[in-house]
């Protein structure tokens, strides 16, 4: 049997195949962060209420710095308690929860708040400047900052307990070390 | 119809937002041009394979501020460019930059179509010469006659 | 009850699918005609069925059968009649009935046509056809199965995705599977060729209508959906580079390449394997499309919901492209026959050109759609490929290709003479040239530009050309001149119905240039009562209107248009369905063949006080319509039986 190099021509098409398998292993949706491991872009906004919100008034605490707004529903409607019932937990052990609201309004947001309970201080990126300089895609997006104010985890979708809480034990541990 | 009307009054609450005017209140004139350019290259975040330029979402407009606002205040174009990139990674660009890796999605249809006109050139080469050597130069018909067989088939007789 | 008789069909139709094939194949090696016919017999049970789960699952769809889960998720009370009918094939179980249905319509019309004229091919071919059918049905029945029982019984349901609710939603998807699946037969003789071993001529000649009806429908497919995205999406443009739409481009480029080498083979026996390969090819881009439409794999605006089906796809996939390759290597020793060629200068040449530009277009789209898996799976970096990419990379090639359009049917078949260039281009050139010149005197400056003038009528003075030389050869016999040009296209060869679908193409690559090069754009704030203004038109804001309409809400803004007089009142809109998180932008529009007018309404103030809005005038878009209408005027005819054997 001479010619067997014939028998190449149908493996031509495998790295293809195999390539695209391969794409079953990733989400198109899930998009690494380049700012994780970096410096905390800092923002200074205004609360629902009209007083100001500034980033740098939180430094030395961990943040939980949470994107979300009043139509993203049913993510933001899930994870709004979890918000609360954490933030209520932590912030005596110098964990603060801000809440940014985006391309939303201010009445749907105050109705949102109220209906939550939310205690935590919301603020509202009217012109998405926050956002984009998080590299924010969608709501809700959340991003945890240790006490040297740097971006650490950034967390796609409802937070649950269980992420809140390991996340922010860590970094609370992270910074009581050294 | 109910339905549809709370889902619509719930809908337009948020929605009919504070309308950010789009106003040339900037140090330095932006032309809509420059803007449009830049936003042609960059992915709207909330599509799905659309540019910030042409998505019709309210992200993406925001986008378009964010970079009118950046290039009124002195920025170049690039610098406007590296400024998305820096939050959102490569991935925002709507063609990879030319460099490392990405140098192949740029280079490999060239080599393709290189490749392949070398193909089909030696292909011709051969079966021409393959002619030559093997048969006696094909008989030359002279132009007049090969316009009268041509019209003659034209005319579908 | 109607999910359970709708599964039902389906299992039956899979059984008779899988044992025709089988008995056609089994007939075909043992020559047994009895088995053949059994076969034939079960795919018109097929058909049959697969008809009527099509029609049950319309039925179910008009008078709101919510316990067919399909229904529910898809429809609902307030969805208008018309809606309710094309929303059958809106979403994934759908358009796989729709997929499979066309495939048993095509294997029946097969059977008619071809039964007694190709005794060798065709038992194979039917094989094939009722083996690949057998497979959308197992799609049906495990994967993507419309008649799902839902329970309990909703109420409503859930509603049609809004940007469905449009004509060319019934159009677009049913023109591109009627390409898709179109490929499908001439891939089924590719098969019968290559198991048999007469991989002569007699499979290009059977299926080389079955090859222009595919690509027709393939190229309306795509034209439809061009317009669905302008005139729905409210972007702005018609193409966007999308992985989806790139998934439809491919089949086209390769398809378009075959159409063209097919006619060196029948003339010079050259270029078997080659062919073979291109259909093949082309069957698998047209799996490869499925497979990317539907698996989620690579994110897109047109991506149905993901689940099983991509794995079953891309198994198909492989089984195919390994047993199509496969079959290829069997018989490589027959491929080899060597070609022979009189001159470098020749049709021939000009074919080869062009098939070597279509499938590096075509591979240049391929990779840059799955370059961002390769990118991840090398670098771990997500990177995007568009429509810059794109664009860049293919227009030097497209515009060679409309250049190949002028050279490929003047210049002569073996041996080009001097005379011969000189007499059938000179014209062509000297205008190009002069149309070059034009173009930079008036002000263009863009080297790309002014290249696209020069070669764009190059071209139409290579048909002009030609078609009055015809037509002048004809009135000196004696006929009159619309008889004569009549007669040209309806009796004598392809030539001149071929002229017809190049002319269209140059029209729609007219319409594609002039809107690249000279659309403007811009974006503003306005008042009530203030006006935007951009080349030359005046856009007033008269106020906010809102309207509730029976499946959803819109808030419809009016603007006056004027340029010195007023030319009317554009309304375009924001609907807000129930069903949707994100309202839906409706454009308003005023086409012309110059120019057309586009008008996008964005965010507005809730008393209606201001609005900003995204303006656009289009240049030359219309053309690409037109373009469309006189391709199809031209694959018409070349569909049409030639009264006249062609030379």
């Amino acid at each position: 049997m001479k010619r067997l190099w014939r028998w190449l021509i149908p493996l031509a098409a495998v790295p293809v195949l195999v390539l695209l398998a391969y794409g079953f292993r990733l989400s198109p949706r899930d998009i690494p962060s380049p700012l994780v491991g970096r410096p905390a872009p800092g923002f200074a906004l205004a609360t629902l209420e009209g007083a100001p919100l500034e980033l740098a008034t939180h430094r030395g605490k961990v943040v939980v710095l949470n994107f979300w707004a009043s139509w993203c529903y049913p993510a933001c409607y899930e994870e709004a308690p979890v918000l609360e019932r954490n933030w209520r937990g932590y912030r005596e052990r110098g964990v603060v929860v801000v809440g940014v609201d985006v391309q939303d309004k201010r009445e749907a947001a105050l109705k949102f708040v109220g209906d939550f309970g939310l205690t935590f201080p919301v603020a509202q990126d009217l012109k998405g400047t926050v956002s984009v300089d998080y590299g924010v895609y969608g709501v809700p997006e959340t991003f945890f900052l240790d006490r040297q104010g740097r971006i650490r985890v950034k967390h796609v979708g409802a937070v649950t307990d269980d992420v809140f809480r390991t996340t922010v034990d860590r970094l609370l541990a992270e910074a009581a070390s050294p | 119809m109910s339905r549809v009307r709370i889902a619509v009054l719930a809908a337009l609450a948020l929605i009919g937002s504070v309308a950010s005017p789009i106003a040339a209140q900037t140090a330095t004139p932006v032309s809509e041009d420059a803007v449009h350019d830049i936003a042609l290259q960059l992915r709207c975040v909330v599509c799905q394979n659309l540019s910030v330029a042409d998505s019709p979402s309210e992200m993406a407009s925001q986008m378009r501020a964010i970079i009118r606002e950046r290039l009124a205040a002195g920025e170049s174009p690039t610098e406007v460019q590296r400024y998305f990139v820096d939050r959102y990674g490569e991935w925002i660009l709507l063609s990879p930059p030319r460099r490392g890796f990405n140098l192949l999605v740029w280079l490999l249809p060239l080599a393709a179509v290189v490749v392949g006109l070398a193909t089909a050139g030696a292909l011709v080469w051969r079966w021409t010469r393959r002619r030559r050597g093997v048969r006696p130069p094909p008989v030359t018909v002279d132009a007049a006659m090969s316009e009268r067989i041509r019209r003659e088939l034209e005319s579908g007789s | 009850m109607t999910a359970d008789l709708g599964y039902g069909m389906t299992l039956i139709a899979l059984g008779l699918a899988v044992y025709g094939g089988v008995a056609a194949g089994a007939g075909a090696r043992t020559g047994r005609l009895a088995l053949i016919e059994s076969a034939q017999h079960a795919a018109l049970g097929v058909f049959v069925l697969v008809t009527s789960c099509f029609a049950l699952l319309t039925y179910a769809f008009l008078t709101f059968d919510f316990s067919v889960r399909y229904v529910a998720t898809n429809t609902n009370l307030g969805t208008p009649f018309y809606y309710r009918i094309t929303g059958v094939w809106g979403a994934l179980e759908g358009s796989i009935i729709l997929w499979s249905w066309m495939l048993a319509l095509y294997t029946i019309i097969l059977i008619v046509r071809h039964r007694v004229g190709a005794r060798e091919l065709y038992p194979w071919a039917l094989a094939t056809m009722l083996g690949i059918l057998a497979f959308f049905l197992l799609v049906m029945t495990v994967a993507a199965p419309p008649f799902q029982r839902q329970a309990p019984v909703p109420a409503d349901g859930r509603g049609l995705n809004p940007l469905l609710e449009d004509t060319g939603m019934i159009t677009h998807p049913v023109a591109l599977y009627l390409g898709f699946t179109g490929f499908t037969v001439p891939f089924a003789f590719a098969m019968a060729a290559l198991i048999t071993g007469r991989i002569g001529d007699t499979w290009l000649v059977l299926t080389r209508r079955w090859t222009i009806v595919a690509w027709y429908f393939l190229s309306l497919g795509l034209l439809i959906g061009g317009w669905w995205s302008y005139h729905v999406l409210g972007w702005g443009g018609y193409w966007a580079w999308d992985p989806v739409e790139n998934a439809a481009f491919m089949p086209w480029l390769t398809g378009t390449a075959f159409l063209h080498s097919v006619m060196i083979q029948e003339r010079r026996r050259m270029l078997r394997l080659w062919n073979i390969s291109l259909v093949i090819l082309t069957f698998g881009l047209t799996l490869f499309g499925t497979f990317l439409t539907r698996s989620g794999v690579i994110a897109s605006v047109h991506a149905f919901t993901q689940g099983s089906i991509g794995i079953l796809f891309l198994g198909f996939l492989a089984l195919v492209l390994l047993t199509a390759l496969g079959l290829v290597a069997w018989r490589w020793e027959t491929f080899r026959s060597e070609g022979e060629l009189d001159s470098v200068v020749s049709r021939e040449s000009a074919f080869l050109l062009n098939n070597v530009l279509l499938v590096a277009a075509a591979f240049t789209v391929f990779f840059g759609t799955v370059f961002p898996l390769l990118s991840e799976a090398v670098r771990g970096v997500k990177v995007s490929v568009g429509a810059p990419f794109f664009n860049q990379v293919n227009i030097p090639l497209f515009l060679s290709l409309v250049f190949l359009m002028g050279v490929g049917p003047l210049i002569a078949w073996r041996r080009a003479s001097l005379d011969n260039l000189k007499r059938n281009f000179l014209w062509p050139v000297a205008l190009g040239i002069a149309a070059a010149a034009a173009a930079f005197a008036l002000g263009v400056r863009s080297l790309l530009a002014a290249l696209t003038c020069a070669t764009t009528v190059f071209v139409a003075a290579t048909i002009a050309v030609d078609f009055t030389r015809a037509t002048r050869a004809r009135l000196r016999v004696g006929e009159s001149l619309l008889p004569a040009m009549g007669g040209l296209m309806l009796r004598h060869n392809r030539r001149y119905r071929g002229f017809v679908v190049h002319l269209g193409i140059l029209i729609i690559a007219l319409g594609v240039m002039g809107s690249h090069a000279w659309s403007v754009q811009t974006e503003t704030t306005l008042h009530r009562g203030e006006t935007a203004e951009l080349a030359g038109y005046r856009f007033r804001f008269d106020g906010l209107t809102a309207v509730e309409e029976s499946n959803h809400f819109k808030v419809v803004g009016a603007f006056t248009v004027s340029n010195g007089r007023v030319l009317g009142v554009l309304r375009p809109a924001k609907k807000f369905y129930p069903q949707e998180q994100a309202p839906i932008a409706y454009v308003d529009y005023r086409l012309g063949l110059r120019e057309d007018l586009y008008l996008v309404l964005g965010d507005f103030a809730r008393d209606g006080s201001q609005a900003t809005i995204k303006l656009q005038v289009n240049r030359l878009v219309s053309w690409i319509w037109i373009g469309g209408v006189v391709l199809t005027l031209g694959a018409l005819l070349a569909i049409l039986p030639e009264r006249h054997k062609s030379v």
